[in-house]
């Protein structure tokens, strides 16, 4: 969070950007996740459960990559949240404890906490679970860094929020 | 490919979806995740799915476990480090792991992904997967 912002501002550009930050990632969309809920650090996401999405028919229960996409990007806005909305970050690595499967027929969601952001890096935690926090799915742990790119993509973002352009 | 399992694996719904392809030439495989715009986690870079390209890895750190030797279920991965080294660009995704150690219960697995040019890897994989082999491995 930058020195200017206090925390009531960086709440108000979060609910301004929430709209853009999960509807507007293309893969995101295609996996059905949705936002729940995004304050300053901390970030909530849902994965509804689909049967497009199965990684063992036999079963019926969720693939990985589902519960991957749902932890890096529930990672990625708690990063973003706790670098006070200014910069979208890129993973630099994810490591993922997958702790049991998903049960079938279960929306997955993933609470995700930014522990320390300082300058370029911002370090975050993150647990999946199918209804019991006590009993997660999978927890993850991300670091994340402003990169060039990401700093100009954010800009754009800002940009075309602000003139109501679509992206 | 004669394997069964690595059938059930292309087919699961989720992998169909996003085309995921193999091409086994000798005793190497390599995984492609053809580009679409469904795999675009940022339009603004634009920038693949940091999900998409790890669940791909972990899709062709599977497949190689399989393609090694005979397994009577499909992996199932235990813990995986991902570390993204590049922002993967809109195109084709290529990967290959290797398998550094595979078990009676757990292989230890590593896989690297790459778009144009295979010595500039967009990420890469370190992972652990519960396995079930057969009881009669084929040698080799």
């Amino acid at each position: 969070m930058s020195d200017t912002d206090t925390p009531g501002d960086l709440q108000t550009l979060l609910d301004e950007l929430a709209p853009l930050l999960v509807d507007g990632s293309p893969h995101a969309v295609a996996l059905g996740l949705t936002l729940v809920s995004l304050k300053p650090g901390l970030a909530v996401m849902r994965a509804p459960y689909s049967a497009d999405l199965v990684g063992d028919p036999e079963s019926g229960i969720l693939h990985g990559g589902v519960i991957t996409a749902l932890l890096d990007h529930v990672c990625g806005l708690a990063a973003f949240s706790g670098f006070g909305g200014q910069d979208t970050p890129a993973t630099l690595d994810l490591r993922l404890d997958y702790m049991r499967p998903a049960k079938p027929g279960l929306d997955v969601t993933a609470e995700a906490v930014c522990l320390k952001s300082h300058g370029l890096v911002a370090f975050v935690r993150a647990t999946a679970h199918d209804g019991d926090i006590n009993d997660p799915v999978a927890t993850a742990q991300a670091a994340f860094m402003v990169t060039g790119a990401s700093k100009a993509a954010q800009e754009r973002a800002v940009e075309a929020l602000r003139s109501g352009q679509p992206l | 490919m004669s394997n069964a399992l690595i059938e059930t694996l292309l087919a699961a719904p989720y992998v169909a979806r996003f085309g995921v392809r193999l091409e086994q030439k000798g005793d190497e495989l390599t995984g492609i995740l053809p580009y679409s715009e469904i795999l675009v986690g940022n339009p603004l870079i634009p920038a693949l799915h940091g999900g998409a390209i790890g669940a791909f890895l972990e899709i062709v750190a599977s497949a190689s476990l399989l393609a090694g030797q005979s397994l009577e279920r499909l992996p199932r991965p235990i813990d995986v480090a991902i570390d993204y080294l590049r922002p993967g660009r809109a195109a084709d995704v290529y990967a290959r792991a290797i398998v550094n150690r595979s078990g009676r219960r757990v292989a230890n697995v590593r896989a690297e992904a790459w778009q144009g040019r295979s010595g500039a890897p967009v990420a890469t994989l370190h992972g652990h997967f519960l396995i079930t082999p057969g009881r009669t491995d084929p040698a080799g």
